[in-house]
Protein backbone atom coordinates (compact mmCIF):
# COMPACT_ATOMS: atom_id res chain seq x y z
CA UNK A 1 0.00 0.00 0.00
CA UNK A 2 2.87 2.30 0.88
CA UNK A 3 4.48 1.56 -2.49
CA UNK A 4 1.24 2.44 -4.28
CA UNK A 5 0.94 5.67 -2.34
CA UNK A 6 4.57 6.55 -3.08
CA UNK A 7 4.02 5.89 -6.81
CA UNK A 8 0.88 8.03 -6.84
CA UNK A 9 2.76 10.82 -5.08
CA UNK A 10 5.62 10.66 -7.62
CA UNK A 11 3.13 10.71 -10.49
CA UNK A 12 1.16 13.64 -9.12
CA UNK A 13 4.16 15.73 -8.03
CA UNK A 14 5.96 15.28 -11.32
CA UNK A 15 2.79 15.93 -13.33
CA UNK A 16 2.21 19.18 -11.46
CA UNK A 17 5.86 20.26 -11.82
CA UNK A 18 5.90 19.45 -15.54
CA UNK A 19 2.55 21.16 -16.05
CA UNK A 20 3.99 24.38 -14.64
CA UNK A 21 7.04 24.07 -16.90
CA UNK A 22 5.11 23.18 -20.04
CA UNK A 23 2.40 25.79 -19.52
CA UNK A 24 4.89 28.61 -19.92
CA UNK A 25 7.03 26.96 -22.59
CA UNK A 26 6.99 28.80 -25.91
CA UNK A 27 7.23 25.55 -27.88
CA UNK A 28 5.17 23.08 -25.84
CA UNK A 29 2.68 25.57 -24.48
CA UNK A 30 2.12 28.47 -26.85
CA UNK A 31 3.02 26.86 -30.17
CA UNK A 32 0.87 23.82 -29.45
CA UNK A 33 -2.10 26.17 -29.27
CA UNK A 34 -1.26 28.29 -32.31
CA UNK A 35 0.18 25.69 -34.70
CA UNK A 36 -2.92 23.46 -35.04
CA UNK A 37 -4.97 26.60 -35.68
CA UNK A 38 -3.22 27.06 -39.04
CA UNK A 39 -4.22 23.55 -40.08
CA UNK A 40 -7.69 23.96 -38.64
CA UNK A 41 -8.10 27.23 -40.56
CA UNK A 42 -7.01 25.55 -43.78
CA UNK A 43 -9.42 22.69 -43.17
CA UNK A 44 -12.28 25.09 -42.36
CA UNK A 45 -11.60 27.04 -45.56
CA UNK A 46 -11.55 23.81 -47.56
CA UNK A 47 -14.74 22.43 -46.03
CA UNK A 48 -16.28 25.91 -46.31
CA UNK A 49 -15.85 25.67 -50.08
CA UNK A 50 -17.98 22.54 -50.13
CA UNK A 51 -20.98 24.57 -48.92
CA UNK A 52 -22.04 21.75 -46.62
CA UNK A 53 -22.68 23.02 -43.03
CA UNK A 54 -22.60 19.47 -41.61
CA UNK A 55 -19.14 18.91 -43.09
CA UNK A 56 -17.97 22.11 -41.44
CA UNK A 57 -19.22 20.93 -38.03
CA UNK A 58 -17.52 17.57 -38.63
CA UNK A 59 -14.27 19.45 -39.36
CA UNK A 60 -14.80 21.78 -36.39
CA UNK A 61 -14.88 18.94 -33.88
CA UNK A 62 -12.11 16.97 -35.57
CA UNK A 63 -9.79 19.96 -35.89
CA UNK A 64 -10.26 20.72 -32.20
CA UNK A 65 -9.08 17.26 -31.15
CA UNK A 66 -6.36 17.25 -33.84
CA UNK A 67 -4.15 19.56 -31.78
CA UNK A 68 -3.99 17.05 -28.95
CA UNK A 69 -2.27 14.60 -31.28
CA UNK A 70 0.32 17.27 -32.18
CA UNK A 71 1.05 17.86 -28.53
CA UNK A 72 1.85 14.19 -28.17
CA UNK A 73 3.60 13.36 -31.43
CA UNK A 74 5.97 16.30 -31.51
CA UNK A 75 6.27 17.45 -27.92
CA UNK A 76 6.30 14.07 -26.17
CA UNK A 77 9.00 12.70 -28.44
CA UNK A 78 10.99 15.89 -27.92
CA UNK A 79 10.47 16.03 -24.14
CA UNK A 80 13.30 13.71 -23.19
CA UNK A 81 15.50 15.10 -25.93
CA UNK A 82 15.15 18.50 -24.23
CA UNK A 83 16.24 16.86 -20.97
CA UNK A 84 19.23 15.47 -22.82
CA UNK A 85 20.17 18.93 -24.14
CA UNK A 86 19.77 20.42 -20.69
CA UNK A 87 21.90 17.68 -19.15
CA UNK A 88 19.13 16.39 -16.89
CA UNK A 89 18.34 13.11 -18.69
CA UNK A 90 20.97 11.23 -16.73
CA UNK A 91 19.55 12.55 -13.47
CA UNK A 92 16.07 11.46 -14.54
CA UNK A 93 17.29 7.96 -15.35
CA UNK A 94 19.22 7.75 -12.07
CA UNK A 95 16.22 8.86 -9.98
CA UNK A 96 15.37 6.27 -7.31
CA UNK A 97 12.12 5.31 -8.97
CA UNK A 98 11.11 3.46 -12.11
CA UNK A 99 11.73 5.43 -15.29
CA UNK A 100 8.09 4.91 -16.24
CA UNK A 101 6.99 6.85 -13.15
CA UNK A 102 9.35 9.66 -14.05
CA UNK A 103 8.40 9.91 -17.73
CA UNK A 104 4.65 9.24 -17.76
CA UNK A 105 3.88 12.47 -15.83
CA UNK A 106 5.85 14.43 -18.44
CA UNK A 107 3.60 13.23 -21.25
CA UNK A 108 0.53 13.50 -19.00
CA UNK A 109 1.37 17.19 -18.48
CA UNK A 110 1.65 17.63 -22.24
CA UNK A 111 -1.74 15.96 -22.70
CA UNK A 112 -3.22 18.29 -20.11
CA UNK A 113 -1.87 21.35 -21.88
CA UNK A 114 -3.29 19.95 -25.12
CA UNK A 115 -6.66 20.96 -23.70
CA UNK A 116 -5.67 24.58 -24.43
CA UNK A 117 -5.41 23.68 -28.07
CA UNK A 118 -8.78 21.94 -28.07
CA UNK A 119 -10.58 24.86 -26.48
CA UNK A 120 -8.74 27.42 -28.62
CA UNK A 121 -9.69 25.61 -31.83
CA UNK A 122 -13.34 25.30 -30.79
CA UNK A 123 -13.45 29.02 -29.97
CA UNK A 124 -11.61 29.88 -33.21
CA UNK A 125 -14.07 27.84 -35.26
CA UNK A 126 -17.04 29.44 -33.50
CA UNK A 127 -15.84 33.05 -33.62
CA UNK A 128 -14.13 33.19 -37.02
CA UNK A 129 -16.03 30.58 -39.02
CA UNK A 130 -19.33 30.47 -37.16
CA UNK A 131 -19.08 26.72 -36.53
CA UNK A 132 -21.45 25.70 -33.74
CA UNK A 133 -20.48 22.35 -32.30
CA UNK A 134 -23.44 21.02 -30.31
CA UNK A 135 -22.69 18.61 -27.48
CA UNK A 136 -25.74 16.41 -26.92
CA UNK A 137 -24.26 14.36 -24.03
CA UNK A 138 -21.88 16.61 -22.07
CA UNK A 139 -20.99 14.00 -19.44
CA UNK A 140 -20.13 11.35 -22.01
CA UNK A 141 -18.26 13.98 -23.99
CA UNK A 142 -16.08 14.92 -21.01
CA UNK A 143 -15.39 11.27 -20.20
CA UNK A 144 -14.53 10.52 -23.83
CA UNK A 145 -12.22 13.51 -23.91
CA UNK A 146 -10.50 12.59 -20.64
CA UNK A 147 -9.95 9.00 -21.75
CA UNK A 148 -8.64 10.17 -25.13
CA UNK A 149 -6.15 12.49 -23.47
CA UNK A 150 -5.06 9.79 -21.00
CA UNK A 151 -4.51 7.28 -23.80
CA UNK A 152 -2.64 9.91 -25.79
CA UNK A 153 -0.39 10.44 -22.77
CA UNK A 154 0.50 6.74 -22.70
CA UNK A 155 1.10 6.74 -26.45
CA UNK A 156 3.36 9.77 -25.99
CA UNK A 157 5.07 7.88 -23.19
CA UNK A 158 5.93 5.12 -25.66
CA UNK A 159 7.32 7.67 -28.12
CA UNK A 160 9.33 9.52 -25.52
CA UNK A 161 11.11 6.49 -24.07
CA UNK A 162 12.65 5.68 -27.45
CA UNK A 163 14.59 8.94 -27.15
CA UNK A 164 16.31 7.60 -24.04
CA UNK A 165 18.24 5.21 -26.26
CA UNK A 166 18.12 6.90 -29.68
CA UNK A 167 19.03 10.57 -29.72
CA UNK A 168 17.38 11.11 -33.09
CA UNK A 169 14.18 9.48 -31.86
CA UNK A 170 12.45 12.87 -31.66
CA UNK A 171 12.32 12.94 -35.47
CA UNK A 172 9.97 9.95 -35.29
CA UNK A 173 7.48 12.12 -33.41
CA UNK A 174 7.71 14.87 -36.03
CA UNK A 175 7.12 12.27 -38.70
CA UNK A 176 4.04 10.88 -36.96
CA UNK A 177 2.21 14.21 -36.77
CA UNK A 178 0.69 14.13 -40.28
CA UNK A 179 -0.05 10.37 -40.36
CA UNK A 180 -1.88 10.73 -37.04
CA UNK A 181 -3.95 13.63 -38.35
CA UNK A 182 -4.71 11.58 -41.42
CA UNK A 183 -5.50 8.23 -39.83
CA UNK A 184 -7.32 9.06 -36.61
CA UNK A 185 -10.48 10.31 -38.26
CA UNK A 186 -10.03 13.93 -37.23
CA UNK A 187 -10.81 15.40 -40.66
CA UNK A 188 -11.07 12.45 -43.00
CA UNK A 189 -13.62 9.63 -42.53
CA UNK A 190 -11.82 6.31 -42.30
CA UNK A 191 -13.94 4.70 -44.99
CA UNK A 192 -12.10 6.79 -47.59
CA UNK A 193 -8.97 4.70 -46.95
CA UNK A 194 -8.03 1.21 -48.14
CA UNK A 195 -8.80 -1.67 -45.73
CA UNK A 196 -5.24 -2.10 -44.46
CA UNK A 197 -5.02 1.59 -43.56
CA UNK A 198 -8.32 1.35 -41.67
CA UNK A 199 -6.94 -1.63 -39.78
CA UNK A 200 -3.80 0.35 -38.90
CA UNK A 201 -5.92 3.29 -37.74
CA UNK A 202 -7.79 0.99 -35.33
CA UNK A 203 -4.55 0.37 -33.42
CA UNK A 204 -4.27 4.06 -32.49
CA UNK A 205 -6.13 5.16 -29.35
CA UNK A 206 -7.19 8.58 -30.74
CA UNK A 207 -9.12 6.88 -33.56
CA UNK A 208 -11.43 5.38 -30.93
CA UNK A 209 -11.29 8.52 -28.83
CA UNK A 210 -12.33 10.69 -31.75
CA UNK A 211 -15.15 8.29 -32.60
CA UNK A 212 -16.31 8.38 -28.96
CA UNK A 213 -16.18 12.18 -28.88
CA UNK A 214 -18.25 12.38 -32.07
CA UNK A 215 -20.75 9.85 -30.68
CA UNK A 216 -21.07 11.81 -27.43
CA UNK A 217 -21.52 15.07 -29.30
CA UNK A 218 -24.24 13.47 -31.44
CA UNK A 219 -26.04 12.02 -28.41
CA UNK A 220 -25.20 8.40 -29.24
CA UNK A 221 -23.66 5.84 -26.88
CA UNK A 222 -19.87 6.21 -26.84
CA UNK A 223 -19.03 3.75 -24.01
CA UNK A 224 -17.82 0.91 -26.24
CA UNK A 225 -15.45 3.23 -28.08
CA UNK A 226 -14.30 4.74 -24.79
CA UNK A 227 -13.53 1.25 -23.44
CA UNK A 228 -11.46 0.31 -26.49
CA UNK A 229 -9.62 3.64 -26.31
CA UNK A 230 -8.84 3.07 -22.62
CA UNK A 231 -7.75 -0.52 -23.30
CA UNK A 232 -5.40 0.54 -26.07
CA UNK A 233 -4.00 3.31 -23.88
CA UNK A 234 -3.33 0.80 -21.12
CA UNK A 235 -1.68 -1.52 -23.64
CA UNK A 236 0.65 1.24 -24.82
CA UNK A 237 1.48 2.08 -21.20
CA UNK A 238 2.49 -1.53 -20.46
CA UNK A 239 4.49 -1.75 -23.68
CA UNK A 240 6.26 1.55 -22.94
CA UNK A 241 7.05 0.47 -19.37
CA UNK A 242 8.67 -2.76 -20.53
CA UNK A 243 10.47 -0.95 -23.33
CA UNK A 244 11.71 1.80 -21.03
CA UNK A 245 13.55 -0.70 -18.81
CA UNK A 246 15.20 -2.36 -21.79
CA UNK A 247 16.12 0.92 -23.49
CA UNK A 248 17.64 2.32 -20.32
CA UNK A 249 19.75 -0.81 -19.94
CA UNK A 250 20.86 -0.44 -23.56
CA UNK A 251 21.56 3.29 -23.14
CA UNK A 252 23.71 2.57 -20.09
CA UNK A 253 25.62 -0.17 -21.89
CA UNK A 254 26.22 2.00 -24.96
CA UNK A 255 26.78 5.22 -22.99
CA UNK A 256 24.34 7.18 -25.14
CA UNK A 257 22.48 9.06 -22.40
CA UNK A 258 24.63 12.16 -22.51
CA UNK A 259 25.12 12.20 -26.28
CA UNK A 260 23.48 15.23 -27.84
CA UNK B 1 41.96 35.18 -48.02
CA UNK B 2 40.69 36.35 -44.61
CA UNK B 3 41.61 39.83 -43.51
CA UNK B 4 42.80 40.92 -40.11
CA UNK B 5 40.91 43.80 -38.51
CA UNK B 6 42.29 47.06 -39.69
CA UNK B 7 44.14 45.53 -42.60
CA UNK B 8 43.45 46.88 -46.05
CA UNK B 9 43.15 44.71 -49.09
CA UNK B 10 43.15 45.29 -52.77
CA UNK B 11 39.83 45.09 -54.60
CA UNK B 12 40.79 41.74 -56.15
CA UNK B 13 41.78 40.15 -52.84
CA UNK B 14 38.65 41.33 -51.13
CA UNK B 15 36.51 40.02 -53.98
CA UNK B 16 38.28 36.66 -53.72
CA UNK B 17 37.70 36.64 -49.96
CA UNK B 18 34.02 37.39 -50.51
CA UNK B 19 33.73 34.52 -53.01
CA UNK B 20 35.42 32.16 -50.56
CA UNK B 21 33.02 33.25 -47.83
CA UNK B 22 30.03 32.79 -50.14
CA UNK B 23 30.86 29.38 -51.57
CA UNK B 24 33.25 27.62 -49.16
CA UNK B 25 31.99 29.26 -45.98
CA UNK B 26 28.38 28.78 -47.04
CA UNK B 27 28.73 25.04 -47.50
CA UNK B 28 30.75 24.56 -44.29
CA UNK B 29 28.22 26.59 -42.29
CA UNK B 30 25.30 24.66 -43.75
CA UNK B 31 26.89 21.34 -42.83
CA UNK B 32 27.74 22.55 -39.36
CA UNK B 33 24.54 24.37 -38.46
CA UNK B 34 21.77 22.45 -40.17
CA UNK B 35 21.89 19.52 -37.78
CA UNK B 36 19.01 17.80 -39.55
CA UNK B 37 21.51 16.52 -42.14
CA UNK B 38 21.77 13.34 -40.06
CA UNK B 39 19.94 10.75 -42.23
CA UNK B 40 17.88 9.55 -39.25
CA UNK B 41 16.48 13.08 -39.03
CA UNK B 42 16.68 14.19 -42.66
CA UNK B 43 14.78 11.28 -44.19
CA UNK B 44 11.73 11.36 -41.87
CA UNK B 45 11.59 15.14 -41.55
CA UNK B 46 12.52 16.29 -45.04
CA UNK B 47 11.59 13.43 -47.33
CA UNK B 48 8.71 11.52 -45.75
CA UNK B 49 6.81 14.18 -43.79
CA UNK B 50 6.01 16.31 -46.88
CA UNK B 51 4.47 13.28 -48.57
CA UNK B 52 2.15 12.88 -45.59
CA UNK B 53 1.29 16.58 -45.70
CA UNK B 54 0.30 16.08 -49.34
CA UNK B 55 -1.74 13.00 -48.44
CA UNK B 56 -3.46 14.79 -45.56
CA UNK B 57 -4.71 17.67 -47.65
CA UNK B 58 -5.47 15.54 -50.70
CA UNK B 59 -7.71 13.38 -48.52
CA UNK B 60 -9.27 16.40 -46.82
CA UNK B 61 -9.90 17.71 -50.34
CA UNK B 62 -11.54 14.42 -51.31
CA UNK B 63 -13.59 14.45 -48.11
CA UNK B 64 -14.73 18.04 -48.72
CA UNK B 65 -15.25 17.33 -52.40
CA UNK B 66 -13.17 20.27 -53.62
CA UNK B 67 -10.29 20.34 -56.14
CA UNK B 68 -8.40 17.37 -57.52
CA UNK B 69 -5.36 15.60 -56.07
CA UNK B 70 -2.95 17.36 -58.44
CA UNK B 71 -3.87 20.72 -56.91
CA UNK B 72 -2.79 19.54 -53.46
CA UNK B 73 0.28 17.64 -54.64
CA UNK B 74 1.78 20.72 -56.27
CA UNK B 75 0.65 23.21 -53.62
CA UNK B 76 1.93 21.25 -50.65
CA UNK B 77 5.15 20.04 -52.29
CA UNK B 78 6.20 23.59 -53.19
CA UNK B 79 5.02 24.95 -49.83
CA UNK B 80 7.04 22.34 -47.95
CA UNK B 81 10.22 23.92 -49.34
CA UNK B 82 9.60 26.52 -46.64
CA UNK B 83 10.49 24.05 -43.86
CA UNK B 84 14.16 23.63 -44.82
CA UNK B 85 14.45 27.24 -45.97
CA UNK B 86 13.00 28.82 -42.82
CA UNK B 87 14.53 26.46 -40.28
CA UNK B 88 17.98 26.39 -41.86
CA UNK B 89 18.17 30.18 -42.14
CA UNK B 90 17.03 30.62 -38.54
CA UNK B 91 19.73 28.13 -37.57
CA UNK B 92 22.40 30.33 -39.11
CA UNK B 93 21.85 32.50 -36.05
CA UNK B 94 20.39 30.11 -33.47
CA UNK B 95 22.96 27.39 -34.18
CA UNK B 96 25.85 29.82 -33.76
CA UNK B 97 24.29 31.12 -30.56
CA UNK B 98 23.85 27.60 -29.18
CA UNK B 99 27.48 26.73 -29.83
CA UNK B 100 28.50 30.15 -28.47
CA UNK B 101 30.20 31.15 -31.71
CA UNK B 102 27.79 33.91 -32.71
CA UNK B 103 29.90 36.62 -31.12
CA UNK B 104 32.99 35.33 -32.93
CA UNK B 105 31.20 35.26 -36.29
CA UNK B 106 29.82 38.76 -35.90
CA UNK B 107 33.12 40.18 -34.72
CA UNK B 108 34.94 39.04 -37.87
CA UNK B 109 35.56 41.75 -40.47
CA UNK B 110 33.93 39.64 -43.15
CA UNK B 111 31.46 41.19 -45.57
CA UNK B 112 28.02 40.54 -44.07
CA UNK B 113 26.32 40.25 -47.46
CA UNK B 114 28.80 37.57 -48.53
CA UNK B 115 28.44 35.83 -45.17
CA UNK B 116 24.66 35.51 -45.22
CA UNK B 117 24.18 35.10 -48.97
CA UNK B 118 26.74 32.30 -48.82
CA UNK B 119 24.85 30.63 -46.05
CA UNK B 120 21.62 30.88 -48.01
CA UNK B 121 22.77 29.17 -51.24
CA UNK B 122 22.91 25.59 -49.89
CA UNK B 123 19.58 26.29 -48.21
CA UNK B 124 18.00 27.14 -51.57
CA UNK B 125 19.43 23.97 -53.11
CA UNK B 126 18.15 21.85 -50.22
CA UNK B 127 14.69 23.46 -50.32
CA UNK B 128 14.48 22.72 -54.03
CA UNK B 129 15.51 19.09 -53.51
CA UNK B 130 13.01 18.54 -50.71
CA UNK B 131 10.12 20.01 -52.71
CA UNK B 132 10.99 18.08 -55.87
CA UNK B 133 11.20 14.76 -54.01
CA UNK B 134 7.85 15.51 -52.35
CA UNK B 135 6.32 16.36 -55.71
CA UNK B 136 7.61 13.19 -57.32
CA UNK B 137 6.78 10.78 -54.49
CA UNK B 138 3.48 12.47 -53.57
CA UNK B 139 2.42 12.38 -57.21
CA UNK B 140 3.29 8.71 -57.55
CA UNK B 141 1.46 7.75 -54.35
CA UNK B 142 -1.72 9.56 -55.37
CA UNK B 143 -1.46 8.60 -59.03
CA UNK B 144 -1.04 12.17 -60.26
CA UNK B 145 0.71 11.78 -63.57
CA UNK B 146 2.78 14.79 -64.58
CA UNK B 147 4.15 14.51 -68.12
CA UNK B 148 7.93 14.57 -68.50
CA UNK B 149 7.84 17.82 -70.48
CA UNK B 150 6.40 19.83 -67.58
CA UNK B 151 9.08 18.84 -65.06
CA UNK B 152 11.77 21.36 -66.16
CA UNK B 153 9.27 24.21 -65.87
CA UNK B 154 8.08 23.04 -62.46
CA UNK B 155 11.70 22.63 -61.35
CA UNK B 156 12.33 26.25 -62.29
CA UNK B 157 9.26 27.40 -60.36
CA UNK B 158 10.51 25.48 -57.31
CA UNK B 159 13.99 27.06 -57.58
CA UNK B 160 12.43 30.52 -57.53
CA UNK B 161 10.12 29.51 -54.68
CA UNK B 162 13.01 28.17 -52.59
CA UNK B 163 15.08 31.29 -53.24
CA UNK B 164 12.29 33.70 -52.30
CA UNK B 165 11.42 31.68 -49.22
CA UNK B 166 15.07 31.71 -48.19
CA UNK B 167 14.87 35.50 -48.45
CA UNK B 168 12.04 35.41 -45.94
CA UNK B 169 14.17 33.04 -43.86
CA UNK B 170 16.93 35.65 -43.84
CA UNK B 171 14.51 38.24 -42.50
CA UNK B 172 13.47 35.71 -39.89
CA UNK B 173 17.12 35.08 -39.03
CA UNK B 174 17.42 38.75 -38.12
CA UNK B 175 14.53 38.36 -35.69
CA UNK B 176 16.32 35.30 -34.33
CA UNK B 177 19.05 37.65 -33.15
CA UNK B 178 16.57 39.00 -30.61
CA UNK B 179 14.04 36.17 -30.23
CA UNK B 180 15.41 33.01 -28.68
CA UNK B 181 12.61 30.59 -29.64
CA UNK B 182 13.50 30.30 -33.31
CA UNK B 183 11.71 26.97 -33.72
CA UNK B 184 8.46 28.59 -32.61
CA UNK B 185 8.97 31.48 -34.99
CA UNK B 186 9.76 29.20 -37.94
CA UNK B 187 6.70 27.06 -37.27
CA UNK B 188 4.44 30.10 -37.13
CA UNK B 189 5.82 31.50 -40.40
CA UNK B 190 5.34 28.05 -41.95
CA UNK B 191 1.71 28.08 -40.79
CA UNK B 192 1.14 31.54 -42.25
CA UNK B 193 2.51 30.38 -45.60
CA UNK B 194 0.28 27.29 -45.45
CA UNK B 195 -2.88 29.34 -45.01
CA UNK B 196 -2.22 32.43 -47.11
CA UNK B 197 -0.24 31.24 -50.14
CA UNK B 198 -2.96 29.36 -51.99
CA UNK B 199 -1.41 26.06 -50.97
CA UNK B 200 -4.70 24.27 -50.37
CA UNK B 201 -7.28 26.93 -51.11
CA UNK B 202 -6.92 28.86 -54.36
CA UNK B 203 -6.39 32.60 -53.94
CA UNK B 204 -9.70 33.42 -55.60
CA UNK B 205 -11.51 31.24 -53.06
CA UNK B 206 -9.86 32.97 -50.11
CA UNK B 207 -11.33 36.11 -48.54
CA UNK B 208 -9.98 39.16 -50.41
CA UNK B 209 -7.79 40.37 -47.55
CA UNK B 210 -6.18 36.95 -47.17
CA UNK B 211 -5.50 36.75 -50.90
CA UNK B 212 -3.99 40.24 -50.66
CA UNK B 213 -1.65 39.12 -47.90
CA UNK B 214 -0.78 36.00 -49.89
CA UNK B 215 0.27 38.06 -52.89
CA UNK B 216 3.06 39.75 -50.91
CA UNK B 217 4.35 36.51 -49.42
CA UNK B 218 6.89 34.15 -50.99
CA UNK B 219 5.62 30.91 -52.58
CA UNK B 220 2.21 32.21 -53.71
CA UNK B 221 3.21 33.09 -57.26
CA UNK B 222 5.53 30.10 -57.61
CA UNK B 223 2.77 27.70 -56.55
CA UNK B 224 0.39 29.28 -59.04
CA UNK B 225 3.11 29.16 -61.71
CA UNK B 226 3.86 25.49 -61.03
CA UNK B 227 0.16 24.63 -61.25
CA UNK B 228 -0.14 26.42 -64.58
CA UNK B 229 2.96 24.71 -65.95
CA UNK B 230 1.56 21.36 -64.84
CA UNK B 231 -1.64 22.29 -66.65
CA UNK B 232 0.29 22.75 -69.89
CA UNK B 233 1.26 26.44 -69.83
CA UNK B 234 4.63 27.40 -71.32
CA UNK B 235 7.33 29.15 -69.34
CA UNK B 236 6.60 32.37 -71.21
CA UNK B 237 3.05 32.31 -69.83
CA UNK B 238 4.24 32.09 -66.24
CA UNK B 239 7.21 34.42 -66.62
CA UNK B 240 5.29 37.25 -64.99
CA UNK B 241 4.42 35.11 -61.97
CA UNK B 242 8.01 33.94 -61.59
CA UNK B 243 9.30 37.50 -61.96
CA UNK B 244 6.98 38.63 -59.15
CA UNK B 245 8.10 35.71 -57.00
CA UNK B 246 11.75 36.53 -57.67
CA UNK B 247 11.16 40.24 -56.94
CA UNK B 248 9.57 39.31 -53.61
CA UNK B 249 12.57 37.09 -52.86
CA UNK B 250 14.98 39.95 -53.57
CA UNK B 251 12.88 42.34 -51.46
CA UNK B 252 12.85 39.93 -48.51
CA UNK B 253 16.59 39.28 -48.88
CA UNK B 254 17.40 43.00 -48.86
CA UNK B 255 15.03 43.56 -45.94
CA UNK B 256 16.67 40.64 -44.14
CA UNK B 257 20.19 41.98 -44.65
CA UNK B 258 19.17 45.46 -43.49
CA UNK B 259 17.34 44.01 -40.50
CA UNK B 260 20.35 41.85 -39.62
CA UNK B 261 22.57 44.91 -39.65
CA UNK B 262 20.18 46.87 -37.46
CA UNK B 263 19.46 44.07 -34.98
CA UNK B 264 23.14 43.15 -34.76
CA UNK B 265 23.85 46.69 -33.57
CA UNK B 266 20.97 46.51 -31.10
CA UNK B 267 22.16 43.14 -29.79
CA UNK B 268 25.64 44.50 -29.21
CA UNK B 269 24.26 47.46 -27.30
CA UNK B 270 21.95 45.32 -25.16
CA UNK B 271 24.44 42.47 -24.77
CA UNK B 272 21.86 39.92 -25.92
CA UNK B 273 23.91 38.20 -28.61
CA UNK B 274 24.64 35.02 -26.74
CA UNK B 275 21.64 34.73 -24.45
CA UNK B 276 20.50 31.12 -24.69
Amino acid sequence: MNGLRRSARVLFTLWWLQLKIVAVSAFDGILNVIYPLFFATTAFLMFGQSGNPEALVYAGLGAAVMGTWSAMATSASGALQSQRWQGTLELLVCAPTRLALAVLPVTAALATVALYSLVATLVWGRVVFGIEVQIASPVAFVVALAVTLASLATFGFLLSVTVVRYRTGWALGNLLEYPGWLLCGFLVPLDLFPGWVQWLAQTLPPTWGMAAIRSAAAGQTPWGEIAVCAGLGLGYAVLATILSERLVDSARRNATLALT
Amino acid sequence: MPMRPGASASGGASLLAAFRVVFVGGVISFRALFNWLNPYIYVPTMLIAPVFQILLFAYVGRSAGVADDGFYVIGNAVQYASIPCLFAMANTIAGERFTQTLGIVLSTPVNRVALFVGRSLPVVANGWFVAMVALFVGGRVLGVDLPLRVWPGIALCVVVASASCTGLGLLQASIALRVRSTAVLSNIVFGVLLVFCGTNVALDALPAWMAGVGRVLPLTHAIEGARRVAGGAGLGEVAGLLAREAALGVAFTVAGLLALRYVEGQSRRHATLELQ
